[in-house]
């Protein structure tokens, strides 16, 4: 049988051309369900904002490189590609304004290659903070340099320039959308392909064991160097997109908030899994659009979210899925049902009371002068009086021993559901 | 002659003020492993509770107060939430001081409000500790206090040392010195040497090498609320207090070498006096080569860039020097570890 020791058998992977189909009717039909102005305009948002965090996955999930200074690549992209089309505008680039986004990611894979050099020379907390350091340099150059950054009012363009191609003119918000529905698909096959190719096993290889990787003979610090281009040049496509979806760039797009944004909603997402990054870029519009208009706190209550998220879930949303779903592979999901409920129940009874503690506290510290009562949920309440105060920790209190009960039997049943689990695939492969 | 030191005195006394913050972030990342992301965070709650006690029971005692309430809050979150998390790596625990950073700012704001409060220095550190008068005949004198007789007459100078400032170097120079004799002369600082380098061993010797984390982590986080008194009174205490130190410790640490104390002091003085004398300092490449007498093109002398003063520059010379240190010698000044 020499002839068939060459012979690999490739089946036509069935599942993924279902998933990857399902992807891009998704982003098709996504603003004929949803077609008010405020989702079209989400729509785009998380467009952006998935292909932002994938590209920051490659280095956090990917490459185990913790970075602070994300925005950087982003945002010079977003300022490169808005200045390109203010050259178009004024008929001195003749390139068209869909293919605006790839001048960001050339301006994100040229700045990661400058500044990436000195970042990548080193690997974990050193990583971090040069990040960092480079982040505040970058933000700090953009109120120094008023010319290229546009200054407090930023830069801003018309992307209704040069000549429409069959008609298509970025005038409405409708074309933008499918116009980045294309990018992020694009955007979104070829990270996953690249966590498929020969550098994307070796960049896994570098964030588990650096060491072993060095005495089979490669160079870490290279493979780090090219992982970060990569990642800067999708950065970059998403600092492109965001131009043309804003038509305004301002110094906000480098700062170290953002840079903290991409970290935050890439590790709540989940970064031990692919796909992770995508529900965290969906969060992460959800949280800047709606939770901001919803309550004031909110960016307490996301550091909150996230506190827990790395204490009790380090995987991040995407690995919570993924474990359930196992769970359910194996039938033992009508186990513990009973025990989400009750965790459920009263973890959402916890957050109502203790946001209506926090609301009631904020109301006292910034709006004193709108008078005493509160309206939470379509509830007054006084905030000057003891019993709203009394009721809303007796409240939060009363779930939160329920929840702490509640979430000790539950561990109590998990660890013997994922005990049975192992059990079970340990048996299964001796057969 | 005055202008240099005094730029260099307030520039000691700032690398001084990094030095109480980056001291307590070096000694928690050389034990434990861990940067603390929220070092910063502490110190601004430092500020405000300093504020807060100094209000109801004057200054002095908030010296001593703030630094125990910010210490236990440190050990506090030690033991609540780093502790749990240790056994994931050294990336979890950088994010869980990372989101406690998100968390202090906005509790900060919760209770103290989302505006500068006003946090006087006490009544005997305001006004100058010493003033350097620059007589007409060109001497120079020291006067302790301000100086008022002399500083009113005509073709003479005065340039005053702010007494805030000289007690920010002092209670530095202290806290330097009492922090030397804990770690080298005490019991509790062997063991906290031995923790360093060997924790298993010291373990094993019979000490509670979890509760020496927490403890460390408590005396580091009180250093910054030391620090945070003092610089909360001495600067302005608000909200975005936190960041605008916050990214500069961390450059202290890496220059001065990740994990080493004299590097941590010689890169806070390094990059205090540096700031101080580029903030101080109206020059531009155009118009130092202009006083050089060499004639520029119209061109060259409207640049952007060669147009800017060196105290435009000085907010982003800290990061500059972080990237040359990384280029020419990536372990830090004085650091030991490539890592």
């Amino acid at each position: 049988m020499a002839t068939t020791t060459h012979y690999e058998f490739k089946p036509w992977n069935v599942g993924r051309w279902i998933i990857w189909s399902l992807f891009a009717l998704l982003l098709l039909v996504a603003p004929k369900v949803f077609g008010s102005n405020l989702a079209v305009t989400m729509l785009s948002q998380m467009g952006i904002a998935i292909v932002a965090c994938l590209s920051y996955n490659i280095l956090l999930g990917q490459g185990g490189m913790l970075s602070f200074g994300h925005a950087v690549y982003s945002g010079l992209g977003s300022y490169m590609a808005i200045h390109a089309l203010n050259m178009v505008s004024n008929g001195e680039l003749p390139v068209p304004v869909s293919l605006i986004p790839l001048v960001g990611g050339v301006a994100g894979l040229f700045f990661a290659m400058l500044l990436g050099y000195v970042t990548t020379k080193k690997a974990g907390t050193p990583f971090a903070m040069i990040t960092l350091g480079l982040a505040e340099l970058v933000f700090a150059m953009s109120l120094m340099f008023s010319e290229f950054f546009g200054g407090e009012a930023g830069v801003s363009a018309d992307r209704m320039a040069g000549e429409p191609f069959m008609g298509i003119t970025y005038g409405p918000a409708i074309q933008v959308y499918y116009l980045i529905a294309v990018y992020t698909f694009v955007s979104v096959a070829l990270m996953y392909a690249f966590t498929r190719t020969p550098l994307g096993r070796m960049l896994n290889a570098v964030r588990d064991n650096p060491e072993r990787v060095e005495f089979i003979g490669y160079n870490t610090q290279m493979v780090r160097y090219l992982a970060f281009m990569i990642a800067g040049f999708f950065a970059g496509i998403a600092g492109g997109l965001g131009a043309i979806n804003f038509e305004i760039v301002t110094a906000e797009v480098v700062g170290t908030v953002r840079s903290g944004g991409y970290l935050l909603f890439t590790f709540l997402g989940g970064a031990t899994f692919f796909f992770g990054p995508i529900i965290g870029g969906v969060l992460m519009v959800f949280a800047a659009v709606l939770l901001s208009e919803l309550t004031k706190a909110w960016l307490l209550y996301l550091g909150l979210i996230f506190l827990f998220m790395v204490m009790y879930a380090p995987g991040g949303i995407a690995s919570l899925i993924m474990m359930n779903l196992r769970v359910a592979a194996f039938g033992r999901l009508r186990e513990i049902w009973v025990s989400y409920l009750a965790l459920g129940v009263s973890a959402l009874l916890v957050l109502l009371g203790a946001g209506a503690a926090i609301e009631m506290i904020y109301h006292l510290q910034l709006d004193a002068a709108m008078g005493d009562v509160v309206t939470y949920l379509g509830a007054p309440m006084n905030v000057r009086s003891a019993s709203s105060w009394f009721g809303v920790v007796f409240v939060t209190l009363t779930c939160l021993g329920v929840f702490e009960l509640a979430r000790r039997q539950f561990m109590v049943q998990w660890s013997d559901i994922q005990a049975d689990i192992e059990k079970e695939i340990k048996r299964r492969e001796t057969q | 002659m005055e202008f240099f030191i005094i730029s260099m005195l307030n520039g000691v006394s700032y690398g001084l003020l990094l030095f109480m913050l980056s001291s307590g972030l070096t000694l928690i990342f050389s034990m434990m492993g861990v940067l603390n992301f929220a070092h910063a965070s502490f110190y601004m709650v430092g500020a405000y509770v300093g504020y807060t006690v100094s209000k109801h029971i004057g200054f002095w005692p908030a010296l001593v107060v703030a630094p125990l309430v910010v210490g236990a809050l440190g050990a506090l979150f030690e033991r609540l939430t780093l502790r749990k998390v240790h056994k994931f790596g050294h990336v979890p625990e950088l994010l869980v001081t990372f989101g406690l950073s998100y968390i202090v700012l906005e509790l900060v704001q919760l209770v103290w409000g989302r505006t500068a409060v006003e946090f006087p220095p006490p009544q005997a550190l305001r006004g100058p500790a010493f003033t350097l008068v620059h007589h007409a005949n060109d001497s120079l004198e020291l006067v302790w206090g301000a100086a008022q007789a002399a500083c009113g007459a005509e073709g003479v100078l005065c340039s005053p040392f702010p007494a805030t400032r000289g007690f920010m170097m002092l209670v530095a120079v202290l806290m330097l010195v009492a922090l030397w004799l804990l770690l080298t002369r005490t019991r509790i600082g062997l063991v906290i040497q031995a923790a360093l380098t060997h924790p298993e061993m010291v373990e094993s010797l019979g000490h509670n090498v979890p509760r020496v984390f927490m403890l460390v982590f408590g005396a580091g986080t009180a250093l910054a609320g030391l620090a945070g008194v003092i610089g909360g009174s001495t600067f302005v205490t608000e909200p975005a207090m936190a960041a605008t130190v916050g990214s500069v410790i961390f450059v202290v640490v890496v220059v001065g070498g990740m994990g080493s104390l004299p590097g941590a002091f010689l890169a806070s003085l390094l990059i205090g006096v540096i700031q101080t004398f580029a903030v101080g300092l109206d020059h531009s490449f155009v118009s130092l080569v202009q006083q050089m007498g060499v004639p520029l093109s119209e061109g060259l002398a409207s640049n952007p860039v060669l147009r800017l003063t060196l105290s435009q520059v000085a907010p982003i010379l800290p990061y500059l020097f972080l990237v040359l240190i990384l280029i020419f010698r990536p372990k830090g000044l004085l650091g030991t570890r490539e890592g």
